[in-house]
């Protein structure tokens, strides 16, 4: 167990590492990093400095260690677009406002998810059965800008229930985790009808039935936490798509969390702030999934005896 | 109730490919080009609304339905050089690791972990950030991003498949590992790839309208159905139908590819599955 842990851990640096070294590339290589590192109104004295400190005129595998070394002090440098300030410190300012709405995305999924994956394994075949399948192939096909924009008009426009965007009470909440949590309430869904349909028809199951326990015992006590181990594994799965699909949803809502800073300094070409939220989103996502396959040992006790 | 539905995703997926490939020598209009006099248009039903323009029409007095029907030729564009180049590549990794084994296998597997690690959408952001956005780079990040599910599927099918008899008949009658490679395992495995390559048309038409609706696909005035979303976002109170088409169109589309994978997965591999029947 201790051997897998390792290597897990080993696999997770490799991980950051490798994002670290294209972000490093691309900018050093692909770009022009005095171009890229600097605002516009920079005079040939900062172009020296910038040049000095980062070592631009030295070997490559020397700047990436002072790359890396900055990196690791939480020295991005600053941003060329917003008045200077300090990237690190920006981009870890929006990290609550993401992690609330992925929080509260997640926690309603796996609520709902959860609940219409049971009810459709029990109802199999029938009229309820197949609407269930239909609202999960729907949540899996409807591309995630779009439905935001279409939820926008209906409730908030149209309606007038809810703000059309941005940051404050519950109210804000309800329609950025809908739009946020659709394709994974389709996933949870369909992963937890599949495993109690297995689970369902189970040697264990039969007994629990032959031995005489209610049937809410038999599907809630014993098929149903069963169920819940496929959906665990994914759990690190749908917490970094939710983090990655927070671009474009933060976005269409005005989110101030850290996905809408990535559109934000794409949009001004803020360099020094896109490479920090590239990699504090990189470090979540594996974090991520890190914690699910610790989560996974845990709970799965025949995990423990593999290498 | 499943034929139904998967000779409907057939349909749909066939309308799709065929508009993509003819229908922009059908419609009347310019998908690049706009009239000023025809600003926000409203669809041919709705009030105010011509039978020139069965769609309206957008900001600029670009035609929608053109727009959308030019889309959809760029949308499979992409899917094919995509699914081309990852398919190619990842089968070529998958099936080289697990012929060979050994050291080889453990690195390029790690390689495939590594890669299925990374967010993919963050990929194209940097990309853009240091380059200008265009057609070859949208298709370099989309398939740096999935050619590793190849990868992984080619290799379990060619570990299955390397030790069956008629492997090993081949090789003992003296037929060069190239050869096996060519007559024996690629056949064999190629109906899973095909699940895999089914699968990814939905993936690929979702990031790409995607990194479009963000400003960093392919780039302006060419109609990518992401970028048209965008576009209509700023008017949706007024003029509902620049954003609502061609998302119906990702929908439809992307809903019939997975219909689709999903029977095929059932059919060719019905172990692959969890029971979802």
């Amino acid at each position: 167990m201790a051997r897998l842990l390792a290597s897990r851990l080993i696999e997770a640096v490799a991980a950051l590492l490798l994002m670290s070294v294209l972000i490093f590339f691309l900018s050093r290589i692909i770009g022009d990093p005095v171009a890229l590192l600097l605002a516009d109104g920079a005079t040939e004295g900062d172009r020296q400095r910038l040049i000095a400190e980062l070592g631009l005129d030295r070997p490559l595998l020397q700047q990436y260690l002072t790359f890396i070394g900055n990196a690791l002090q939480g020295d991005f440098g600053r941003s060329v677009a917003a008045g200077n300030r300090d990237a690190f410190e920006m981009v870890m300012s929006r990290v609550p406002a993401s992690l609330g709405l992925a929080g509260v995305a997640l926690a309603f999924t796996l609520a709902v998810g959860i609940v219409l994956g049971v009810i459709a394994a029990v109802t199999r075949g029938t009229p309820f059965d197949v609407l269930m399948r239909l609202i999960a192939l729907l949540g899996q096909s409807i591309p995630s800008f779009w439905l935001g924009i279409i939820l926008i008009y209906l409730f908030s426009v149209h309606l007038g229930w809810l703000p059309t965007s941005g940051f404050g009470g519950w109210q804000y909440y309800v329609l950025p985790a809908l739009t946020l949590g659709l394709f994974t309430l389709a996933a949870v869904t369909r992963l937890v009808r599949a495993s109690m349909l297995d689970a369902l028809a189970s040697d264990y199951v039969k007994l629990a039935r032959i031995k005489g326990l209610a049937e809410a015992t038999v599907v809630l006590r014993h098929a149903l936490s069963n169920s819940l181990i496929p959906v665990v594994t994914f759990m690190g799965t749908f917490f970094a798509t939710m983090i990655t699909s927070a671009v474009v949803v933060e976005t269409v809502f005005a989110w101030p969390g850290i996905g809408r800073l990535a559109y934000e300094s794409i949009l001004s070409r803020d360099f020094p702030v896109i490479q920090v939220v590239v990699l504090v989103i990189t470090a979540f996502f594996i974090l991520a999934n890190l914690v699910v396959d610790l989560l996974y040992l845990a709970i799965d006790p025949r995990m423990r005896s593999r290498g | 109730m499943r034929n139904l539905s998967f000779n409907f995703a057939l349909g749909l997926l066939a309308l799709f490919v065929l508009t993509a490939l003819v229908g922009p020598y059908l419609v009347q209009h310019d998908p690049l080009q706009g009239s000023l006099r025809a600003r926000l248009d409203p669809p041919a039903w709705a009030e105010g609304g011509s039978a020139d323009h069965l769609l309206g029409t957008d900001r600029l007095g670009r035609d929608v339905l053109s727009r959308i029907v030019e889309g959809a030729r760029l949308s499979l564009a992409v899917c094919a050089v995509v699914i081309g180049v990852a398919g190619t590549v990842g089968t070529a990794i998958g099936t080289l690791s697990g012929y060979v084994g050994g050291w080889l296998d453990r690195i390029l597997m790690r390689l495939v972990d590594l890669a299925l690690s990374l967010p993919v959408i963050l990929l194209a952001l940097l990309l853009a950030a240091v380059s200008e956005p265009s057609f070859t780079n949208i298709i370099l990040v989309i398939s740096f991003v999935l050619w590793s599910q190849y990868a992984r599927m080619a290799r379990g099918e060619t570990l299955r498949v390397k030790n069956e008899d008629f492997v090993d008949l081949a090789r003992t009658s003296g037929l060069g590992h190239a050869r096996i490679i060519f007559r024996h395992i690629l056949p064999n495995i190629a109906p899973s790839l095909i699940v895999v390559a089914t699968l990814q048309v939905g993936v690929v038409i979702i990031l790409e309208s995607s990194l479009s609706f963000l400003g960093v696909g392919v780039p302006p005035p060419n109609p990518s159905w992401g970028a048209m979303v965008a576009d209509g976002r700023s008017y949706v109170v007024t003029a509902w139908w620049v954003s609502l088409f061609p998302g119906i169109a990702i929908l439809l589309v992307v809903m019939a590819v997975n219909i689709i994978g999903d029977a095929l997965t059932d059919r060719l591999n019905p172990g692959l599955r969890r029971n979802d029947g």
